[in-house]
């Protein structure tokens, strides 16, 4: 019998579960969606949603409840400011996941998480990386012919930016 | 300590792994690029899930 066995202990204990989890519900809030494995993502799914329910509350009691929570003011007030009015005629289904297939490191089980309606917010965020990219990549081409001109001793170092992960 | 009376034939060790064998996985047509995909995941193809792009997809290089 499957009695009393439910949620996710995600092999941690529960202080580090509970820092783990109080730190992915941050991060969505903040980036409107975040990678992560799927039963991370299902772990995290029903505190998010009273997040969400405490911002779309917006009373007092509601925000001092949510600073105990959540990791950082900015990301408090975003609840409050942003997010609870967005959701105002919902009553919970805040949230997507979203199957992505396998890590390549160990296999695991990769989804994203997002809150939904953030498309908009999403494409701006993957557009401005796109620039990002591009610019890094010219200035890169750039410093590389300009060390090809002077005699191509000194190699400006590709990679010393990080690669931009999406 | 226990040990087996009688040699175990060929034919008994591989009517036990009758059973064995590997099942392909079913997958679905992506309706986007109409490559074949998991079925409940993104596309690993074209990034697209139920009619919109979810994830920027690297193109070859």
């Amino acid at each position: 019998m499957r009695h009393k066995v439910a949620g996710y202990k995600l092999g941690r204990n529960p202080a580090h579960r509970r820092s783990l989890l109080r730190n992915l519900v941050t991060s969505l809030i903040i980036e409107e969606r975040i990678e992560t494995t799927v039963p991370k993502a299902k772990a995290m799914r029903p505190l998010v949603e009273k997040m969400i329910t405490l911002g779309k509350r917006g009373d007092l009691s509601a925000r001092r409840q949510a600073l105990a929570y959540l990791m950082t003011s900015a990301a408090v007030d975003k609840l409050f400011d942003a997010i609870g009015p967005r959701f105002g005629d919902r009553n919970g289904g805040y949230l997507r996941i979203v199957r992505t297939g396998w890590r390549k490191g160990d296999g695991a089980d990769n989804a994203f998480i997002e809150l939904l309606g953030s498309e908009k917010v999403l494409d701006e965020k993957r557009q401005k990386r796109a620039e990002a990219r591009s610019k890094r990549a010219a200035e890169n081409k750039r410093a590389m012919d300009e060390a090809e001109a002077h005699g191509g001793v000194e190699h400006p170092t590709p990679g010393a930016e990080g690669e931009d992960k999406t | 300590m226990p040990n087996p009376k009688r040699r175990h034939s060929k034919a008994r060790t591989g009517s036990r792994r009758a059973h064995d064998s590997l099942k392909s996985r079913s997958l679905s047509e992506c309706p986007n690029c109409h490559e074949r995909k998991l079925p409940h995941r993104a596309c690993a193809k074209c990034g697209y899930y139920k009619g919109r792009e979810v994830v920027e997809v690297k193109e070859a290089s």
